[in-house]
């Protein structure tokens, strides 16, 4: 409606060369500045019938915003949440999250298209320069606060009164260690619960995806087994902690290409079991490769030789994965022989 | 020296240009054959395993030696099994242009469904191993998904990613995308564990662990799989997720934030 | 202003509506002495000025959705056995925080819609947060009266990452699980505390019961809270200093050259929010982001590869991945320095950034305002600074990809990581010294442009058949514009013998300012500006080419 009279306005050219901005040439700017340049019109500003385009292109964004909106709406309402569509090239994709997206998407975007455009060709496109003040108080200003500050300094007493300040400096300093007290609960202290596992001296070793005990012949050579301590069930309340640090990996190598003794020696025939997480920061490493017998960790890439005691080949992990040594109970299933030696996952300060 | 000659003696070309005459051989015999229906089953197999040995001398034996004792360009394929070598035939990573480079990829295989049953059965009969898997213990019914997708989290995804996009392994070996693969060999894989990825055999993963695996893996990681959000960006995760909201998302935006700056046209110089 | 003809015109009840409901309250908030000042407020048109308009609209969307995603979501870490719609999660144990998103994104109508708008605008955000620091520092509109303003934007970047962090933990899916785990173990390698730390952050060991529950308060309250202030002091002294311009005919440090925020900049910001929004949207329509259902529950024993963090903590995982695994055991004790190096250099790489200012202005001593952006190749050394700056970013976020590179590209995941710990130290070396050639190359190509003028491309013969190119001469705006910006002299090392005689002790700092100012603006760090002798001489004497 008010498109008429908006280039009635800014006809006049009377912003060319806002006064002030014109500057004179020095040795630090050798060309000087000429000032703004004079306002050019936009077609809109002079052409009436291109100004009602412009109106009626802004109008059709709106209203298309309208009707997607509407479409929005019976969207939500016609379409089921579990309808897939393929749409080329996406694929195959829930009906609904599509036409939400792109009807709101559409809804929103016309409403800006729209504004932008309505600014871009109706408002005026005259170009204004505003004064700049400087942020610096004046020098009286200043006195006057400094002056104010002293004043008022001096009627607190606090300055002469040593007493009052030095224990209301106390107060204030130690009133914060309340909240800091009270942060204490959020966990118990560490104590040695880093250094212990479920595993112990006769504990079995169970399948992880069979959820029944392994015996030796089931663990073929080039072959990788998850297990976990017997008596550990997902459904139990302490699970993840304790699978965090008792996962193991079993691999088993022809004993002839053990190069570690002792690795040789807590194994069972070949079989060797090692926990599975990381020393690195504590991911499930399991990226085993039965020809090399390197096993990586996908998250940060540390590499480790389980035919060499698992020491770290590669990567940023600090030392070797910890082996639990493995023999055989009387039943003929694979066992624990006690708990890892050193504690599992990431190192720690009191790890020594 | 010794890996130049070998692979000078039996250049990949000479190999393709003979088995083209042996699948010729092999299909004016099956057409010429007499159709004896009752023929007794053990000479049959002894047939199948007569023809095997000889697809073997030819395509084979050069590395893996000519009883398949192996040598130090193939590991001796005695106990290996049927299902290795209906995997790694089948899936046409063997035979190998060469046994240099980090891993043997796959590539398009070159021989009949028939031929490579013919060389399982040779290889079969140098020592037992896995056998091919039939369709009852691939195929996914009566598979359950959920629990194929916490096997497959557990046993699989640290390598070959969340739905089997594959990943990287050290020094230039990876793990393939799984997706196409098909369902037999998928199967095989676990059970015979072929270059570096370990084996699953079914004393640890058993026969119904391994369907609901690929059961799984048919419900995410197919080309009918729905991915409701829209594009799947690789299913990498937040790297693809990163660079898309990078060069589309900033993209798009800093493009319209050019255009609601930019000047509008001017009407003098028209 | 006048109380007694603002009565008048009420009593009269003639005013229109709207201004009877300004002047009710103008008497009591004094909106008008507001509005005086800012609503005709200028703001100069420039692409890159919007950069923060999109960060800010990112950020309004964020909050938006975040608040429709509470309503659906709960924080809770009990194990909960889903029956929800989605086939292949059927019976699975999961966490209540899992299942509650897996609700919102496939039994919630809109609910993957709205999750994946936070998302996307998160990652937007992030990245338009950096674009526009990038856009702020090559541009040297961090100087003085900037720098608070600086500072808050570095501080909303560096909270941005850890509100995005924490809320990308919340689904605890396999994918953030394993984040966390890693956040974990980072902490455990700090000396002393570390254990201590982690057991109070998890309520006990990892995982335990109570991290999502925490990482929620922190996620929804503590951040954002802390950030919609600094949002607000942001744009409170945006609003005060007026923006920045570059130098152009009419452009002075006194004034500022725009469209008035009624109506031009109202349309246009105002419009630009349903524009970001809407790009959002349409992106959240056609593109799927953390599709936790297929990425599935967290379990401590599982892990998938292709583990990494969303981008703007790519480079932290960089950092931790290139680096050696070191660790020291003495007297009992060990010091991870293969986890706890990286988790220093976390802040010291975004510190670096952060302080330049302070570092810059030291060197230049220079005490007054600035209004008038840089052009990046007139502050070569700054530039060449934020380039490596940028290179170091880079290097250490494709080593956070190393996996992917390897697998994409074909590479030994050995070899990436072996070609980032060299870049990391050698990238941003070479990018500097690059940087800043190429800087100074451009400043040569305005003095000569300035000089002889623009090059037309047309080709005449003389009459003694010579062939010239014909130059055109710039105007004079352009020649105001060339050569506009403001040219240091290096600082020197003030009198060493006082006016007695004595000789005074000159401390390290001074040397050291003189010579980084030497490095600064020296003669082979600036092409002096031509002056009006050397372009009178060329111009009259050659005649126009």
């Amino acid at each position: 409606m008010s498109s008429q009279d908006i280039p009635e306005e800014n006809l006049p050219a009377e912003h060319a060369g806002q006064p002030g901005a014109v500057s004179v040439a020095d040795e630090k700017d050798p060309f000087a500045d000429p000032g703004l340049p004079p306002h050019e019109h936009r077609i809109q500003d002079i052409d009436e019938q291109a100004a009602k385009r412009s109106e009626r292109t802004v109008a059709l964004l709106f209203t298309l915003s309208m009707l997607a909106t509407v479409g929005f709406i019976a969207a939500f309402v016609a379409i089921p949440h579990d309808r897939s569509i393929f749409v080329f090239p996406i694929g195959h994709v829930s009906a609904l999250n599509f036409a939400l997206g792109l009807t709101l998407g559409a809804a929103l975007f016309c409403i800006g298209a729209g504004a932008v455009h309505w600014a871009r060709t109706l408002m005026s496109d005259a170009e204004i320069a505003d004064e700049r003040h400087p942020i610096e108080a004046s020098p009286e200003v200043r006195e006057k606060v400094h002056a104010d500050f002293k004043q008022g300094a001096k009627e607190s007493v606090l300055g002469r009164r040593k007493l009052i300040r030095n224990t209301m400096f106390g107060a204030l300093t130690l009133v914060p260690l309340s909240g800091v007290v009270l942060l204490r609960d959020l966990g118990p202290l560490p104590e040695s619960k880093l250094r212990h596992t479920l595993w112990k001296n006769g504990t079995l070793l169970v399948n992880m995806n069979t959820n029944e005990p392994l015996r030796p012949s089931d663990v073929a050579v080039g072959s990788l087994t998850f297990a976990k301590p017997e008596g550990l069930e997902e459904h139990d309340e302490e699970f993840q902690t304790e699978i965090a640090k008792a996962a193991l990996m079993i691999v088993r190598i022809q004993p002839d290409n053990i190069k570690d003794r002792r690795e040789l020696e807590w194994s069972h025939e070949g079989i060797v079991a090692y926990s599975k997480i990381c020393t690195h920061v504590g991911c499930p490493i399991s990226l085993y490769e039965q020809q090399t017998h390197h096993v990586l960790c996908p998250c940060h890439q540390s590499t480790f030789d389980l035919s060499d005691g698992a020491r770290v080949i590669f990567g940023p992990a600090g030392h070797a994965l910890p082996q639990l040594r493995i023999g055989v109970s009387d039943e003929g299933y694979l066992q624990a022989l006690g708990d890892f030696a050193e504690p599992v996952g990431p190192a720690f300060w009191e790890r020594g | 020296m010794k890996k130049l000659s070998a692979r000078r003696r039996h250049p990949l070309a000479a190999v393709v240009v003979l088995l083209f005459a042996l699948a010729a051989t092999g299909g004016l015999y099956a057409a010429f054959a007499p159709a004896g229906k009752a023929q007794a089953d053990e000479t049959a197999q002894s047939l199948t395993i007569e023809e095997g040995k000889r697809l073997y001398s030819v395509g084979c034996a050069s590395c893996h030696g000519t009883g398949g004792q192996g040598s130090s360009d193939g590991p001796s394929l005695v106990g290996v099994g049927a299902a290795a070598v209906d995997f790694q035939v089948g899936t046409g990573r063997m035979p190998a242009a060469t046994s240099q480079g980090a891993q043997v990829p796959k590539k398009k295989n070159i021989y009949t469904q028939a031929e490579i049953d013919q060389l399982a059965a040779y290889i079969a009969s140098l020592g037992a191993g896995p056998e091919v898997p039939t369709k009852a213990q691939y195929g996914p019914e009566g598979a359950d998904i959920a629990k194929g997708g916490d096997l497959f989290r557990t046993n699989c995804a640290q390598c070959h990613n969340f739905t089997g996009k594959g990943g990287a392994l050290t020094k230039g070996k990876f793990a393939p995308n799984l997706e196409g693969v098909d369902p037999k060999h998928i199967y095989e894989a676990m059970q015979t564990g072929p270059q570096n990825m370990p084996s699953f055999p079914d004393t640890t993963l058993s026969e119904k662990n391994k369907k609901d695996i690929i059961a799984y893996l048919d419900a995410v990681n197919s080309s009918d799989t729905e991915n409701p959000g829209g594009l799947s960006l690789g299913g990498l995760g937040p790297v693809s997720e990163g660079l898309f909201a990078w060069i589309f998302g900033l993209g798009a935006l800093v493009a319209v934030a050019v255009w609601v700056a930019a000047r509008t046209a001017k009407a003098k110089r028209s | 202003m006048s109380t007694a003809s603002n009565q008048e015109a009420r009593s009269r009840g003639k005013a229109p509506a709207g201004e009877r409901v300004a002047d009710w309250a103008d008497g009591r908030l004094g909106i008008y002495s507001l509005a005086k000042a800012n609503m005709r407020k200028i703001f100069p048109d420039h692409w890159s000025f919007m950069l923060g308009e999109v960060c800010l609209y990112s950020f309004i969307i964020i909050i938006l959705t975040g608040v429709y995603l509470t309503l659906f979501f709960h924080p809770s870490m009990n194990e909960v056995e889903y029956h929800g719609s989605y086939v292949p999660l059927q019976g699975q144990l999961m966490s209540e925080a899992f299942s509650s998103t897996l609700h919102i994104s496939f039994d919630v109508r809109g609910g993957l819609l709205v999750r994946q708008i936070h998302h996307w605008a998160a990652l937007i955000f992030l990245a338009g947060m950096f674009v526009h620091m990038m856009r702020v520092f090559f541009t040297g509109a961090f100087r003085k009266p900037r720098e608070i303003n600086w500072l808050f934007g570095f501080l909303l970047f560096v909270l941005g990452m850890f509100t995005g962090f924490t809320g990308y933990s919340l689904p605890d899916d396999l994918l953030s699980g394993t984040g966390v785990r890693f956040m974990e173990g980072a902490i455990l390698s700090v000396p002393i505390v570390g254990t201590y730390l982690s057991f109070f952050l998890f309520g006990g060991e990892f995982p335990g019961h109570d991290f999502v529950a925490r990482f929620y308060s922190v996620h929804i309250l503590l951040l954002p809270g802390i950030m919609l202030g600094l949002v607000v002091g942001h744009l409170i002294l945006v609003f005060y200093h007026k923006h920045t311009q570059f130098a152009g005919p009419g452009k002075t440090e006194k004034n500022v050259v725009g469209m008035p925020l009624l109506p031009v900049y109202m349309a246009k910001a105002g419009g630009f929010f349903f524009l970001v929004f809407g790009v959002i949207a349409a992106i959240a329509a056609v593109a799927q982001i953390n599709p936790i259902w297929a990425i599935g529950p967290y379990r401590a024993d599982q892990v998938s590869t292709g583990a990494q963090p969303d981008w703007y903590m790519g480079f932290a995982e960089g950092l931790i991945r290139f680096m050696p695994g070191w660790e020291i055991n003495l007297w009992g004790h060990t010091l991870v320095l293969g986890v706890f190096i990286p988790l220093v250099a976390f802040p010291l790489v975004l510190a670096a950034i952060a302080v330049y200012p302070f570092i810059e202005s030291w060197i230049t001593g220079d005490k007054s305002e600035h209004h008038i952006l840089d052009r990046p190749r007139n502050a070569p050394t700054r530039t060449a600074f934020g380039v490596a700056w940028i290179t170091i970013y880079m290097i250490t976020l494709v080593g956070g990809g190393n996996d992917l590179w390897a697998t994409h590209l074909h590479l030994s995941i050995n070899a990436v990581t072996w070609f980032v710990r060299i870049f990391f130290f050698a990238g941003p070396v070479i990018a500097f010294l690059v940087t800043k050639r190429i800087c100074l190359g451009l400043q040569r190509r305005d003095r000569e442009k300035v000089l002889h003028g623009r090059e037309t491309g047309i080709i005449k013969r003389l009459p003694h058949g010579e062939f010239i190119e014909v130059h055109e001469p710039l105007s004079q705006e352009q020649l105001h514009t060339l050569t506009a910006h403001h040219q240091y002299e290096p600082a020197e090392v003030g009198p060493t013998v006082d006016e007695n005689g004595v000789e005074r002790k000159v401390k390290g700092s001074e040397k050291l300012r003189a010579k980084l100012s030497d490095a600064y603006y020296g003669e082979d760090a600036q092409i002096p500006k031509p002056t009006v002798e050397e372009y009178k001489e060329i111009t009259s004497g050659h005649g126009h080419h």
